[in-house]
């Protein structure tokens, strides 16, 4: 589903490299888990999927489902099924949650020719994906993730990707920040959608996330490049030894 | 970084297409010669068979007017005005005033259709539940050329006509209350609007009376090289209530206009006035071509006690705007509100905010402004909160966000705080913020447009103050606001 070819990456403004020829694919109804050191470029990684605009691909392509995706715009992207739930996610100040999850969904659906949800439809989807993350409605009222904690935020990162419906989903370190029930509810959620329609890419630096996600691959990163491909017994691997032996090998 | 350069050409092309209120309505207009002198305000006074008294105030302002000079403290710069080079009267040519709609020319009626008025009582009536009615004075260019609902308003002893009007019917009680919020020689486009002032709006609510409508006014000025000067004054007696907004819009020309108006609000003792304003005059071209001068002088007495003045503003056109709704708080226990959303793209300059004067004891007011700068603009948020010897416990909070679009626009917060009493409070936030990149990315993320993005993170900003609308106008001001934005971002 997703395939990532010899991926080179600075910053846009500066001559600092972050990936280094990445390659890295992702098939349909695979879930893979990313894990590197602090600053290896997982994030820049996700951006850069995404199509934020302070990178620059130097070379290498990025195809979803076989289409190049790095000359589509972020929204573009995102109605062609791409999710990202950020490691950050930032806050909209008095814009209310509903308001923002009802935008979004019809903004994807208008870019897909599809009609606008109605508000009973729309509401009844975002109550029963609410309620099973926990969400209390009183929060869905509250401008978006303004105040918010930090596991409520990924929380509703989770709610967004429950209700986009993507078919490729990268969630950068969702896990840090949630409780132990937090974290079994997004397990679900992914474990849920694991069918030949859905991928995931999950980045983690805690194998505690994939007790509960049973990843199908674990790929290694370390400056901006995978320097190691196993499958879930790799993270157990890593949780023993750390990345000692695969700092050296970029 | 590629996004802001493409931010940067967006703005670069903005396009005054962009304005949909352009366009020109061709009607006869009867006109003096251009210029002002002595003659001018005569001839003004004579058209309108205004008393004596009113010509002499008029003659007295325009004496004084000579002697000033155009304040230069603002924040905006514009050549010089050639005050000879203005038509100050332009009216639709009729045989006295209109008696009834019919009488009017069906230009006009069409114009005000154009722009969503409708002032045909009856098409009114056919369209809106009764308790959303609103009745409306349309001025066009230097005349009110109907007023709807007068005669069910008078029911309830409301009188809402124009001021021309007013001096024929109630001279009594314009005599007593103007020029005693905005003295004659308040500052120069003050007293410039005492000796010129052509038409505008009057309102009287007397005694426990709320008002049974909205009442709004709307403002078009269609002809060529005319100033608009137009003087409202508003009374709400004791313990009365009246909510008014003003809509002002003009064609898509080249040369500049001006619009010199002066508001005079009073409320007496527990009464309130709302006055709203959504004003769309046009704001130029992307170069800065055109546009009218909006310098206005607005101003509400709380000579009651415990009345209050509310201000709510949407300021998204103009060329320069000069304007800074105040209010006296006078009467002990009274309260004074400002909220204010301004604004500015293209080559768009304001400068504006307010004055809350705490004269009374136990005063409280409340300034809630949020400047939006995109494209080349300069917004400047300009307020002064003062607190006499005698205002024992004043209070104001005053909260003033600015959001920048883009990086080729400025943002200023000027506030100045005079305080002669040791037990007033005053409060002030201030916060100035880009609409970062990060956000935008983050809502393109979900699937929203980068044009969509902006609007909804606008939306977000400016909220409460869209809140404080009448709700009927603020869906249009969330649309105003966005068509203004249009093209300022990538
Ligand atoms: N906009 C930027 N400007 C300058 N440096 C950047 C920028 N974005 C990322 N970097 C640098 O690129 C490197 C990779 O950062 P990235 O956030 O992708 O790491 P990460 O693998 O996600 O780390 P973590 O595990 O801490 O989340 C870091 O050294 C970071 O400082
Ligand atoms: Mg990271």
């Amino acid at each position: 589903m997703l395939d990532i070819r010899n991926l080179h990456v600075k910053i846009a403004d500066e001559d600092k490299q972050i990936l280094n020829g990445l390659t890295l694919k992702v098939h349909r109804g695979e879930v893979a888990a990313i894990m590197g050191p602090n600053g290896s470029g997982k994030s820049t990684l996700s951006y850069v999927i995404a199509g934020k605009p302070d990178y620059e691909v130097t070379d290498g392509e990025v195809l979803l489902d076989g289409v190049n995706i790095l000359e589509m715009a972020p929204d573009a992207r995102a109605a062609a099924g791409l999710f990202l739930a950020f490691q950050y996610p930032m806050e909209i100040p008095g814009v209310a949650t509903m308001t923002f999850l009802k935008a979004a969904m019809n903004a994807q659906r208008k870019q897909r020719g599809q009609a606008e949800l109605t508000t009973p439809d729309f509401i009844k989807r975002v109550n029963k994906a609410a309620e099973l993350l926990g969400i209390p409605k009183d929060m869905l009222r509250r401008p978006l993730n303004v105040g918010f904690s930090g596991g409520e935020k990924k929380r509703m990162e989770i709610l967004q990707m429950t209700l986009l419906e993507p078919k490729m989903s990268i969630m950068d370190e969702t896990d840090s920040g949630l409780d132990i029930d937090a974290l079994k509810i997004v397990a679900e959620g992914v474990n849920a959608r694991r069918d030949p329609a859905h991928a995931f890419l999950v980045i983690t630096h805690y194998q505690r996330l994939l007790d509960y996600i049973k990843p199908d691959t674990v790929h290694v990163m370390s400056r901006g490049q995978i320097v190691k491909t196993g499958g879930a017994e790799l993270a157990l691997e890593l949780e023993a030894n750390g990345y000692r032996d695969y700092q050296s090998a970029a | 970084m590629p996004a802001v350069q493409e931010t940067i050409d967006q703005v670069k092309a903005i396009d005054v297409s962009e304005y949909k209120y352009g366009f020109i309505t061709d009607v006869e207009m009867e006109k003096p010669a251009k210029g002002l002198t002595e003659a001018t305000v005569r001839y003004i006074s004579a058209r309108k068979n205004e008393p004596a008294w009113m010509l002499d105030w008029r003659l007295d302002a325009f004496r004084r007017w000579k002697t000033m000079t155009e304040p230069t403290w603002a924040r905006v710069s514009y050549p010089e005005i050639d005050f000879q080079d203005i038509y100050y009267y332009a009216a639709p040519k009729m045989n006295g005033a209109p008696k009834s709609l019919d009488e009017v020319d069906p230009a006009i009626l069409d114009a005000y259709k154009k722009l969503g008025i409708p002032l045909r009582e009856q098409e009114i009536l056919a369209g809106v539940e009764p308790q959303n009615r609103v009745a409306v004075d349309a001025v066009f260019d230097s005349v009110s050329v109907v007023t709807t609902f007068r005669a069910e308003l008078a029911k309830a002893g409301v009188i809402f006509c124009s001021i021309s009007d007013a001096l024929q019917e109630h001279p009594e009680l314009v005599r007593k209350y103007i020029g005693t919020v905005v003295p004659v020689t308040d500052n120069y486009y003050a007293t410039l609007n005492s000796a010129v002032f052509t038409d505008g709006s009057f309102v009287f609510i007397p005694k426990g009376v709320r008002c049974p409508m909205e009442l709004s006014t709307y403002f078009r000025i269609n002809e060529k090289n005319t100033g608009q000067f137009e003087r409202t004054l508003i009374i709400a007696e004791e313990g009365s209530y009246v909510s008014y907004l003003e809509g002002c819009t003009a064609p898509q020309r080249d040369e500049n206009q001006l619009h010199a108006a002066v508001v005079e609000l009073i409320t007496m003792d527990n009464a309130e006035i709302k006055y709203s304003t959504v004003q769309n005059w046009y704001p130029g071209d992307a170069n800065g071509k055109g546009g009218i001068y909006n310098f206005v002088t607005k101003r509400g007495d709380c000579r009651g006690k415990n009345s209050k003045i509310s201000w709510t503003q949407v300021e998204t056109g103009s060329a320069i705007t000069w304007k800074y709704p105040s209010c006296i708080l006078r009467g002990d226990g009274s309260r004074g509100e400002f909220y204010s959303i301004a604004v500015s793209n293209g080559m768009q300059q304001v400068d504006s905010g307010t004055k809350m004067i705490h004269l009374g004891k136990n005063t409280t007011s409340r300034i809630i402004s949020k400047g939006i700068s995109a494209g080349r603009s300069q917004n400047t948020y300009r307020g002064l909160v003062s607190a006499h010897r005698k205002a024992t416990n004043a209070r104001n909070f005053t909260n003033c966000d600015s959001l920048l679009i883009g990086n080729q626009c400025g943002a200023h917060t000027v506030p100045y705080i005079e305080s002669k009493t040791s037990t007033a409070t005053f409060e002030h936030e201030a916060t100035t913020s880009k609409i970062s990149e990060d956000q935008l990315f983050y809502c393109m993320q979900r699937g929203l447009s980068a044009e969509d993005a902006t609007a909804l993170i606008v939306n977000g900003f400016v909220k409460d103050v869209l809140q404080q609308l009448p709700m009927e106008f603020a869906v249009e001001a969330q649309k105003l606001i966005s068509i203004s934005l249009e093209g300022s971002v990538g």
